[in-house]
């Protein structure tokens, strides 16, 4: 038995990761199949200024789009006869905006917190495709987030790359082809500094030191599980029979898959000593850390962030929260930046994910970006840090039809997003937004009545019921306190 | 013994690390009794027009002139402001500036009492004025804040305060609290209570419900505490007034004296509708001058609002919108339907590090239909009126104190620097810790392989 059964389809989607034209193939069947059942219409945007991230900047120019794809990018663009037409006059298009840090669309709780190593948890499981955060982070031009497991673990639990296409059930929600990551978690949080847990013991690690010694004995043991399982998959090749496989392992698996480089490792830190120590005990056991998720003192050992090939995923200009943001500065991006970091900006946050925006904005004041650098903060550089970079992040010929249309240039605190598009597909329209809203009303006055009548009805029986409590059976007294919970409930 | 001498290192060197950040960052120069001019600036006054091609004269802390056309007395520094914009300096009506710097470390945390009833203290007496947080809010462009006690946000600890002591007015430069004083006693607090069935727990990090009796008893238990005390206290200011020194004194009595003669404003925090209403409902019946602070639904009684004259100091416009049926933008577009119904309103960050986001957050509003005019009048003179402190702040008029700031822009936008900044008349720094820092590792050579 493989032991990547249970994990089949992530395997699955991690193997095309790797190889291109399998995914080529697999997506263009995929595409094909859900074009049949509901084709998306070829779609023309018109007379924009185009924000394309890696071509500059382009005015009044057209973006035509068929099959969820852009297939042209240029001026006065001659539409297919049935293409819908997007009339964008003064107004500025951008790729959408991905988050590398989100909480959104998670059914109930982020953290898995009564273990040290949770790796064998996985968001995936617990998408909520009903969360409004998701439509309300496509009204603020969010088209992909990276759903991440909370920071209470030194190893966290399995994290999934989604694209928020509202309505549409949650095994829709993942970027198809996207590799699945990993949350790790250095400093505070890890070692509970901030808060205690009633009824809950003291939990090892206390301190930075036993940090690096947690993360560096799940490695350990997950290399020697990974030599367990390449042994045994080499005395099978080799035609030996009875043969017993080692046995599963569902906490050591993902950690292996981080060592084989199939799964990302998206590190939460804040202090520039802790940094440099997940980099080492990367090294150590040879895999790349993929992201430093809010990475408030990455600017102080910018260069070796650089060297070791890892992003930094930050907040522009949190600070002081507590003792590891104390230092934390709005020039982190630029710091960083400057010196060949890619940098994004994240959310962490469902009302900080609504102007991402404006949040890559501040790095023009704060160490001078320039316009393009400060756009790719949320566009270019998250796509590359998720490795979903060939798919999204930049509006050119061949990559996904996710925009963002806005009323003015985006890096300011007065655009406000117009449409938000995915695989070509409008799913958030303002205009439509506003239209709807009198109807919204209407039927949630309905629904209200609807519930207060119903409690009415519930009471009058009540009361009629009370009325001849002589023919009840002895038994039976005990129900009335239960009876009053349930209409507390129903209020 | 072992640990808690380490914990008292480390509070000395954590301590020792505030004064330094203080005294080396940005604090007012001592006064030169020298004039200030500012030339060739566009002027946004807030009392009028802009002036195009303006100045504006600075002599003993004050505006002693504004205009265009207006003469340089004799011995003035000048800063030819040519290409930039004067406006007064932002105004932040709910911080907790100065009474915080680290919010989960409580040592640093000076926000809450604990207890309900804290009319006695007052905000002035707690304020750090060599708080990393000051010269970095400056450097936004605010130049005075209201630091608030018992003003909720992630630095309160979970405590509440029914009465959570007095709110000072301050400008954002100073070597002592004293100097930096423009109201010590500028509001009385008052957290409003809610009929609440449901409770974070921090402890077990999980929501806990209540039933809707239980919760309701306790919401009219509070209620009636608030009205035992506001009459025991008007009980008090008329023994006070009659009956020379021959009375018990009782500080927290006594404190509330000028908030029952109505002299005092009270600053309410309450943002559902419901409990909107009842404090509303309670301050006129009590003969209260009531502040509204949060807001999150006072959409839904701009009217009673209107026609009781109560001013609303708003919740960030870039809060999570509060419930899952709201529009997406429901705290965006409430300031403008509050001014549209005539309701008077200011903007404030309700928090400390996110004080600097004032300006941002009164944009967003313009984006969603305020009046470009009223959200910067939001962040500067309505604060001041609401206050009561317009006589003194909140425009750029002859006799006013100088707190103005001179920028490369729009003082909304994102991207738009404060190139000089005025407290009291005197330029101030807007240099800060995170800029020291940033200049640090600017200058950090390239790391060695």
């Amino acid at each position: 038995m493989n032991r990547r059964r249970l994990s089949f389809g992530v395997a699955v989607v991690a193997l095309l990761g790797l190889l291109t034209g399998a995914r080529g193939v697999a997506r263009e069947k995929e595409t094909k199949a859900s074009a049949a059942a509901n084709p998306a219409p070829a779609l023309l945007i018109r007379h924009a200024t185009i924000l394309t991230v890696t071509h500059g900047t382009l005015e009044n120019g057209d973006i035509l789009i068929k099959d969820g794809k852009i297939v042209a990018v240029g001026s006065e663009l001659k539409a297919p006869a049935d293409a819908q037409v997007i009339d964008a006059s003064g107004q500025f298009v951008m790729p959408g905006i991905i988050d590398c840090h989100s909480h959104i669309a998670v059914d109930g709780d982020v953290n898995e917190g009564s273990v040290s190593v949770s790796s064998m948890v996985n968001i995936a499981d617990v998408l909520n495709s009903e969360d409004p955060a998701i439509y309300r982070d496509l009204a603020g031009g969010v088209t992909a987030a990276n759903i991440l497991h909370g920071s209470s673990n030194s190893i966290g639990g399995q994290t999934v790359v989604i694209k928020l296409r509202w309505g549409q059930p949650a095994a829709k929600l993942p970027f198809e082809g996207a590799l699945p990551g990993i949350k790790f978690a250095l400093g505070e949080n890890p070692k509970r500094s901030n808060f205690r847990v009633s009824g809950m013991p003291d939990r090892y690690p206390a301190t930075r030191m036993g940090v690096e010694e947690t993360i560096r004995g799940a490695f350990t043991a997950a290399r020697d599980y990974k030599k367990s399982w390449d042994d045994y998959n080499k005395r099978v090749a080799a035609g030996e029979k009875n043969l017993i496989p080692p046995r599963r392992d569902l906490k050591l698996e993902p950690l292996v898959e981080v060592l084989e480089g199939k799964r990302y490792v998206h590190a939460h830190c804040y202090r520039e000593d802790e940094i440099l120590m997940l980099l080492r005990v990367a090294k150590e056991f040879g895999f790349r850390v993929q992201t430093l998720q809010h990475v408030l003192e990455g600017y102080k050992v910018a260069d070796e962030i650089a060297a070791a090939g890892t992003g930094a995923s930050i907040f522009s200009d949190w600070w002081a929260y507590k003792v590891e943001a104390y230092e934390a500065i709005p020039y982190n991006a630029a710091l960083m930046t400057r010196r060949g970091v890619i940098v994004s900006v994240n959310s962490d946050d469902a009302a900080e994910a609504m102007h991402l925006n404006q949040e890559a904005a501040k790095s023009m004041r704060y160490g001078g970006l320039t316009h393009d650098e400060a756009l790719k903060l949320v566009t270019l550089n998250p796509a590359i840090q998720l490795g979903i970079e060939k798919r999204v992040g930049s509006i050119e010929v061949g990559k996904d039809a996710d925009l963002v249309i806005y009323n003015r240039d985006p890096l300011s605190a007065y655009a406000v997003v117009q449409k938000t598009l995915i695989d070509g597909r409008v799913y958030f329209d303002r205009e439509k937004d506003l239209a709807g809203r009198a109807a919204l009303e209407q039927e949630k006055k309905e629904l209200l009545e609807k519930a207060r009548k119903s409690a009415e009805k519930k009471a009058d029986e009540k009361k009629a019921e009370e009325k001849k409590p002589e023919e009840k059976k002895p038994e039976e007294k005990a129900k009335p306190p239960q009876e009053r919970s349930d209409e507390g409930g129903a209020r | 013994m072992k640990t808690s001498r380490m914990k008292m290192r480390v509070l000395i060197l954590f301590v020792g690390c505030l004064l330094i950040a203080g005294t080396a960052l940005g604090q007012t120069a001592p006064a030169a009794a020298t004039d200030t001019a500012i030339t060739h600036a566009k002027i946004f006054t807030l009392a009028g027009a802009p002036i195009e091609d303006g100045t504006v004269v600075i002599h003993d802390g004050k505006i002693a002139a504004v205009g265009e056309g207006v003469s340089i007395p004799s011995g003035a520094k000048v800063i030819d402001a040519k290409g930039l914009q004067v406006y007064p300096g932002l105004f932040d009506p709910v911080t907790q500036m100065g009474l915080s710097e680290i919010g989960a470390v409580r040592a640093t945390v000076d926000t809450t009492e604990t207890g309900s009833f804290n009319p006695d203290l007052v905000a002035a007496t707690a304020v750090l004025p060599s708080s990393a947080h000051i010269p970095v809010t400056r450097a936004a462009g605010i130049t005075e804040v209201l630091a608030v006690p018992a003003s909720g946000g992630f630095d309160s600890s979970g405590a509440t305060n029914l009465i959570g002591g007095q709110a000072s007015a301050i400008h954002l430069a100073g070597w002592t609290a004293g100097e930096m004083l423009i109201r010590k006693n500028a509001a009385m607090v008052m957290d409003w209570p809610e009929i609440e069935t449901q409770s974070f727990d921090f402890s077990t990090f999980s929501t806990k419900e209540k039933p809707y009796s239980d919760a309701k008893k306790e919401y009219d238990k509070s209620v009636d505490q608030l009205t035992n005390w506001i009459e025991e206290s008007r009980h008090y200011a008329q023994v006070a007034a009659t009956s020379g020194t021959a009375y018990d004194r009782d500080l927290k009595l006594e404190a509330m004296i000028p908030v029952v003669r109505g002299e005092m404003p009270v600053l309410v925090f309450a943002d559902k509708a419901r409990d909107i209403r009842n404090a509303v409902e309670f301050c006129q019946k009590q003969n209260l001058k009531m502040i509204l602070a949060g807001g999150g639904e006072a959409w839904k009684v701009k009217d009673l609002l209107r026609s009781k004259s109560v001013p609303v100091i708003l919740r960030p416009t870039l809060e999570y919108p509060r419930e899952d049926d709201d529009a997406y933008d429901r705290l965006m577009t409430q300031p403008a339907e509050l001014v549209a119904a005539g309701v008077k309103i200011a903007f404030g960050s309700f928090d400390n590090s996110f004080s600097r986001r004032l300006g941002q957050q009164a944009a967003n509003a313009v984006a969603h239909g305020l009046a470009y005019d009223d959200a910067l009048k939001a962040v500067t003179l309505y604060p001041a009126q609401i206050l009561g402190l317009d006589g003194e702040l909140g425009t750029l008029e002859t006799g006013k104190i100088a707190n103005l700031i001179v920028t490369n822009g729009d003082p909304l936008e994102l991207t738009t620097e404060v190139r000089y900044l005025f407290i009291k008349g005197q330029l101030t720094s807007t240099d800060n810790k995170q800029k020291d820092l940033y200049e640090k590792y600017l200058n950090r050579p390239v790391a060695t392989k």
